[in-house]
């Protein structure tokens, strides 16, 4: 395969689309998609083993920008379409891309669920405080009392935290990054792609139309005049998220204990990077491998079903016996 | 009316958690074993303990696609059994009750509706007979039916002693006792009980022992107290092997999916569908002819939005893939129906009907989805939608149904209800090896210059060859989004014709390409202008009455409409030119295959038969539906009503 045939002239992404994006400009959108590409490059994967899931609304358009399989899906459901494909095909590399009104408010169903199963798949909640394509209504994760341009008055809602929500779900890798620190974003997806069970990372992003509470500037901390932006990352401090696989119960629920508290900062400081990193809860795949060990050679999607002359492979005898009426010593005594 | 002489209709009542399914079970196979055929219809309500249920039995030499309204034999432990079954017992019939239930007033019952209740006790004030259970039997002897009171906790309290247990341990077996009673009044071997039981309980010794004392027990008391019965069915030698099962329609649906090669499969728990993925998940892993076993993944998931869309999911990487759900969960799945339809995607979607709207009446029958299926979702995108008629129908249509879906890369729905899931039936092991499976156009692509590759080509036939997720050199993009033929969103107005004139163009396809019999079938006398139009479950009822009415020299003949989206109206209206009269029987209240046939052919019933109580038709009421027809008394609309089921 040479790099002249697959990739998109003139870029360095094999994963580059040059489809024009309807993104505005100054979209958090950009960051995310560049750090998407450049991290699928790095991590060496092929655009054929990759499957990426969109929500609904801007940020649902990813996956037409990114020369992988790509697949636009309903509002809310990006996770069990997602889900799905990985259980289906398990060598399938699956990331889930949406909204913060697609996964915490009506897909918020699916979310908690998809902690719970610890299918490994990547989750990036793209999170802008806005319903950007209906025109910039309040999305769960704005702050009560705060009223963004196309509100007529302050919200009324307490929001949702999506990283504690996540915890409390059961996701076992959990992150944050910012659209427009693509270094830290890059290292931050390659890590959720390559933990072994559900990952979410959330995605702090200005909406430039919608969204003037948290633009740029905000998250540049500018209005706090002491030099410093809003964000930080936690890893920079020493946190340390990992709770390894034989990791005892208290060690456990310490840092979980570490996850909520860090969750809940915000205003002056915020920070990012990874939260918690779980390897010791159960996984829904290990649970079916155990159940049948030949769910993945072949998995699912790649069992074949019938033979070359197209006659079913199954074989139901011995479950027709289970409900064959005939009873063997019984019967040849009837008279 | 006429009934085959060594048929017999038996019924037997009892609390749900009693044990009278897996008593009955076990009587159906003995019945069965002696090379009988045996029709098995179940009506229960939605609680798990207490309330009361009902198992209906024929058993006959001769072939039965429905129950009987009024049993030769009732069976009952409990008043409100004897009080809801015993005016249903034919005239001459038999009936076990227990001795203690001889006197019980009948306003001391909790669960025995008002309505019914009040409806009693008029009867048995005008009769001038006591309000109670007394007044009831007293009533039935007028009707000469024998009434056989079992001293059940007598004989239970000796089993206690006689196995050494607690009198409340040896109670679990009282729905032994009464079965048993009923089999030996009947003439049946008892060893085949035994048997059956040895096969039910073989783990548990203790329990294993209780219920053959059990056995014994009713055998010994039915021997000492009365005369078997003369008609005795099982004397016939009918021949018997291997090759004959008892089943039900669930069971039948999820051996027809493993069958075509079932891979994924979600559901969410709801009444009546999740019997199936029960089953389904407890016949894992599945062997295969070359060795190996496929190990298909059954998933229990959070909702029926999350049951569809996933089932989508896997779809897409090739997996045949399936859901499976009841009306309310199939509201929920509208929007992925939807996508799947955008989409293209293989779906099969097994939707058991009960009574509705909204939560309607969850352990009961009817057939109230069917303009629902062939409509939910919004917008225009092909479908088809499938009902089977009886057990047989619902393992070839299901797996008929993945063929379909791959071969049209569209949603399946395969129409089925609760008749069908908690009917059960003597068939014939089925014959699936040699039925062929059809995957589909696949799309393949060796070179790497030709991606990303058209996943929605336009062609003649609508069909775009398949590519699939994660395949070599086959990078396509899908989106609920109208697109291009790769997948890429596109509003441009010619591309939105082109592509939604592609996907119509596979219903064309289909009834181009569907042989006859997989459209409609046709019963009875084919040349007949008496013509019975039916669908789904109701098709037992109407082909047990079509079988009756011709035996009185009536040329008659049933349609069973098999495909209803797209719709066969090329095939319907020509057979139905010169039907007259014309009667549609279906289960539901408007009747809506009436409309379709009205919609799609300009012809409507002259007769139509429509029940919704959420009960079954039997043969018996469609027959005399029909033989009213004949005798010119039928009206355009009657509604088959029997307030005692």
């Amino acid at each position: 395969m040479s790099d002249k045939k697959t990739r998109s002239q003139g870029h360095d992404s094999l994963f580059h689309s040059d489809r024009v994006k309807d993104w505005c400009a100054g979209c958090g959108d950009f960051g995310i998609l560049r750090s998407l590409e450049k991290t699928l490059d790095r991590m060496q994967l092929l655009p054929d083993q990759v499957a990426v899931f969109g929500g609904i609304g801007c940020s649902g358009k990813t996956p037409y920008y990114l020369k992988t399989y790509g697949i636009h899906t309903l509002h809310g459901r990006v996770l069990p379409f997602a889900t799905g494909a990985k259980l289906a095909k398990p060598g399938l590399t699956v990331i889930a891309v949406g909204g913060d009104g697609d996964g915490l408010s009506i897909g918020a169903g699916h979310l908690v669920n998809a902690g719970r199963r610890n299918v490994d798949l990547t989750y990036i909640i793209f999170d802008n405080g806005v319903y950007g394509l209906t025109k910039g209504q309040a999305s769960p994760t704005l702050h009560y009392g705060e009223q963004t341009r196309a509100m007529s008055a302050p919200s009324m809602l307490e929001h949702i935290n999506p990283l504690s929500l996540a915890l409390t779900a059961g996701f076992t890798w959990i992150g944050r990054g910012y659209a427009y620190n693509v270094e830290q974003l890059c290292d931050l997806i390659e890590q959720a792609i390559r933990h072994p069970g559900s990952a979410l990372l959330t995605v702090l992003q200005p909406c430039p139309i919608y969204n003037q509470l948290h633009d740029k500037d905000w998250y540049a901390g500018k209005d706090l005049g002491n030099g410093k932006g809003r964000l930080y990352s936690l890893q920079d401090e020493g946190y340390d998220p990992v709770v390894q696989l034989d990791a005892g119960q208290a060690l456990q629920e310490e840092k979980m204990i570490q996850c909520l508290s860090a969750a809940q900062q915000w205003g002056t400081r915020i920070p990012t990077g990874v939260f918690i990193q779980d390897l010791s809860k159960p996984r829904l795949l290990d649970h079916i491998t155990q159940q049948h060990p030949g769910y993945t050679s072949p998995s699912p999607a790649e069992q074949p079903v019938c033979d070359k002359h197209g006659r079913p492979l199954s074989r139901l005898d011995t479950l027709f016996d289970a409900l064959s009426v005939h009873i063997p010593n019984a019967n040849s005594s009837q008279s | 009316m006429q009934r085959q002489c060594y048929e017999i209709a038996w019924r037997i009542g009892g609390p749900q958690g009693s044990g009278i399914d897996l008593l009955t079970n076990i009587f159906g196979r003995a019945c069965a074993s002696c090379g009988l055929n045996v029709f098995g219809h179940r009506e229960y309500h939605s609680n798990i303990i207490g309330r009361h249920s009902y198992f209906d039995l024929c058993i006959s030499p001769e072939p039965i696609t429905s129950h009987r309204e009024s049993p030769d034999v009732l069976v009952t432990f409990d008043a409100e059994s004897l009080c809801r079954h015993l005016v249903t017992v034919a005239d001459g019939g038999r009936v076990l009750f227990a001795a203690d239930d001889a006197e019980v007033p009948l306003d001391s019952l909790p669960f025995l509706d008002a309505r019914f209740k009040g409806a009693l006790n008029n009867t048995l004030s005008e009769a001038g007979l006591p309000r109670n259970t007394a007044g009831l039997l007293e009533q039935a002897r007028h009707r000469s039916v024998q009434l056989l009171a079992i001293p059940y906790l007598e004989m239970l309290t000796a089993m206690a002693d006689e196995c050494d247990l607690s009198r409340h341990q040896a109670a679990r077996a009282i729905n032994t006792l009464a079965v048993a009673a009923s089999a030996a009044l009947l003439g049946l071997d008892d060893g085949l009980l035994i048997a059956l039981l040895k096969r039910a309980f073989g783990k548990d010794q203790a329990i294993f022992s209780l219920n053959a004392r059990a056995v014994t027990k009713a055998y010994e008391f039915v021997d000492e107290q009365h005369s078997a019965s003369a008609s005795r069915p099982w004397q016939l030698n009918q021949p018997t092997d291997r090759e004959t099962l008892f089943l039900n329609g669930s069971q039948s649906v999820a051996l027809g999916k493993l069958a075509a090669g079932l891979a994924f499969q979600t559901y969410y728990p709801i009444s009546p569908a999740s019997d199936e993925s029960v089953f389904l998940e407890a016949q894992n892993p599945v062997p295969l002819r070359n060795g190996d076993h496929a190990a298909p993944v059954i998933l229990q998931v959070e909702d029926e939005l999350a049951a569809a869309t996933m089932a989508c999911g896997a779809a897409l990487t090739g997996a045949r893939s399936a859901t499976s759900t009841s009306g309310p969960g199939f509201c929920l799945m509208t929007e992925s129906l939807g996508w799947a339809g955008m989409n293209e995607v293989p779906l099969v979607v097994s939707l058991y009907q009960r009574g509705g709207p909204s939560t309607g009446m969850p352990t009961r029958t009817e057939q109230g989805d069917l303009q629902f299926a062939i409509h939910a979702g919004h917008g225009e995108f092909p479908r088809l939608v499938l009902a089977s008629g009886d057990i047989e129908d619902c393992f070839y249509d299901a797996m008929q149904a993945f063929n379909y879906a791959d071969r049209y890369q569209l949603p399946v729905i395969h129409l089925l209800d609760k008749t069908l899931a908690s009917s059960s039936q003597t068939l014939r092991r089925f014959r699936y090896e040699d039925k062929k499976i059809d995957r589909g156009e696949r799309l393949f692509n060796d070179d790497p210059n030709a991606i990303p590759v058209d996943r929605f080509a336009l062609t003649s036939s609508g069909i775009s060859p398949r590519p699939l997720l994660g395949q070599d050199n086959a990078q396509h993009w899908l989106s609920g989004a109208e697109h291009d033929a790769r997948g890429q969103v596109s509003e441009d107005p010619v591309m939105r014709e082109q592509m939604m004139e592609k996907r119509t163009r596979k219903l064309q396809q289909i009834l181009r390409d569907l042989p006859l019999e997989e459209k409609l079938r046709i019963y009875g006398d084919e040349t007949a202008r008496f013509t019975v139009v039916t669908w789904g479950s109701t098709k037992g009822a109407v082909w047990d009455a079509i079988k009756r009415i011709t035996q009185s020299n009536v040329e008659v003949r049933a349609i069973q409409v098999r495909l209803l989206s797209p719709f066969p109206a090329g095939e319907l209206a020509q057979l139905l030119t010169d039907a007259a009269p014309l009667v549609v029987v279906e289960c539901n209240y408007s009747g809506q295959l009436n409309a379709l046939l009205c919609e799609h052919i300009g012809r409507g019933a002259d007769h139509l038969l429509v029940k919704y109580s959420g009960r079954p038709m039997s043969g018996d009421a469609v027959f005399a539906a029909l033989q009213k027809i004949h005798d010119g008394d039928g009206l355009p609309h009657s509604v088959l009503r029997n307030s005692n089921e």
